[in-house]
């Protein structure tokens, strides 16, 4: 458990680095999104970590960060078409911000200074933990803004033509709770990541003492 | 839509580190020198014009005839990538006093997602040229003015008496929502 609170609060690259903020505040309108943006960060981080380990001994120091560059953009291309395919709607939420992970700097970043000098499995392991901490913070901003701005959890809804469910509940009795839209403008977005990274930081400087 | 209206509203009300989160790296990373955020602003004023033109023109003139739009974010980002690496020559070799004021924002440009933001929404809203024009313009002047009021503020909440587990980051997150607020209420009355 101290493991699991110390890998979220002080290796989260959201949270603690502040890395890849675009998408953690734009489409993480509600849970759903910000789990699948999450998801989508996770699985190009791990396909550019595996193929940068590979072939970092080949390119040359000087054109190292353009190289990177269009490896990510190949599997961003990549995962931009299979989404398109198979998850219409998904792709319409996520509009611009699904290219933009090619300037993600979690991705670039993860590439540059670890994937770079180290071996295929360590580099796996370091995509998952890095993707998994990513898609939690994303989630979480996504819960509170959802909650609080719609009263709703949404689970399953964008992507249900592919699962054949809709998993979408009304959280406290709509009669009882007048849902602040604020939450969903970007206003909103920026007021809950401060005050998620206000309340972490008071946790962690207890955690300290 | 109007081209002079495009432009302001580009500006103030569909601000895009303020609507679309857009360039937020070097907002929170940058923005508490009052300076440095002119620099990044200027560059990035130089760099989206440009990059805005030449994209377009390969979009319309090569991707589509061609049936491959798929390419467009390989493309844009080689575009945007090789275009900032010869405006650094460039400017490193004719302008030398700019260059002191920019330059070390310039290598920054590749990564941000402001640029390549633009560049795509370009794209995505079927613009002519003339409404590229205006609406890369706009926005990258909305970015240096948000940046730049921005850097102000934080020079002043430095000395201000906020919680300890507030300071820095979280601070600057609740004053970039109360400017959200602010700007994208310029709508009418």
């Amino acid at each position: 458990m101290k493991k699991f609170l110390k890998w979220i609060m002080d290796e989260n690259p959201l949270f603690v680095l502040c890395l890849g903020m675009c998408p953690a505040l734009a489409v993480t309108t509600t849970f759903e999104n910000g789990y699948l943006m999450g998801l989508s960060v996770l699985i190009v981080l791990l396909f550019s970590n595996i193929v940068v380990s590979l072939i970092s001994k080949v390119i040359d120091n000087h054109i190292r960060i353009p190289a990177y560059i269009m490896i990510i953009a190949t599997f961003v291309t990549i995962l931009e078409i299979i989404i398109n395919t198979y998850v219409e709607p998904l792709s319409k939420t996520l509009g611009i911000y699904l290219p933009l992970i090619v300037v993600n700097c979690i991705i670039l970043g993860r590439a540059l200074s670890y994937a770079s000098n180290n071996k295929v499995v360590p580099s796996i392991i370091d995509a998952f933990k890095i993707g998994l901490g990513y898609t939690f913070a994303l989630s979480l901003i996504g819960l509170v803004r959802e909650l609080l701005g719609n009263n709703t959890i949404t689970i399953m809804d964008r992507i249900s033509n592919l699962t054949g469910y809709i998993m979408k509940y009304e959280i406290f009795p709509s009669n009882s709770v007048i849902p602040n839209q604020l939450f969903l403008s970007p206003a909103g977005a920026f007021l809950t990541m401060g005050l998620l990274l206000g309340i972490i930081n008071a946790l962690r400087r207890e955690d300290i003492k | 839509m109007n081209l002079i209206s495009l432009f302001i509203t580009s500006i103030l009300v569909e601000n895009i580190v303020l609507t679309n989160f857009l360039g937020m790296c070097p907002f929170f990373g940058l923005s508490n020198k009052e300076k440095g955020s002119v620099g990044m602003g200027l560059s990035v004023i130089l760099v989206v014009t440009m990059s805005s033109l030449v994209t377009y023109f390969l979009y319309y003139n090569v991707l589509v005839p061609s049936h491959t739009e798929y390419l467009k974010t390989i493309l844009f980002i080689l575009v945007i990538a090789s275009f900032v690496q010869l405006l650094d020559i460039m400017i490193k070799k004719f302008f030398k006093s700019l260059y002191e004021i920019m330059g070390i924002y310039l290598p920054l440009i590749t990564t941000n997602c402001a640029v390549f933001g633009i560049v795509l929404l370009n794209i995505q809203n079927d613009y002519t040229i003339a409404e590229v024009m205006a609406y890369s313009l706009g926005s990258s002047i909305g970015f240096m003015l948000v940046i730049y009021v921005f850097s102000t503020i934080r020079e002043r909440l430095e000395n201000a008496p906020i919680i300890k587990s507030f300071k820095g980051l979280p601070i600057a997150f609740v004053t970039a929502s109360i400017m959200a607020l602010l700007f994208t209420r310029y709508i009418g009355g």
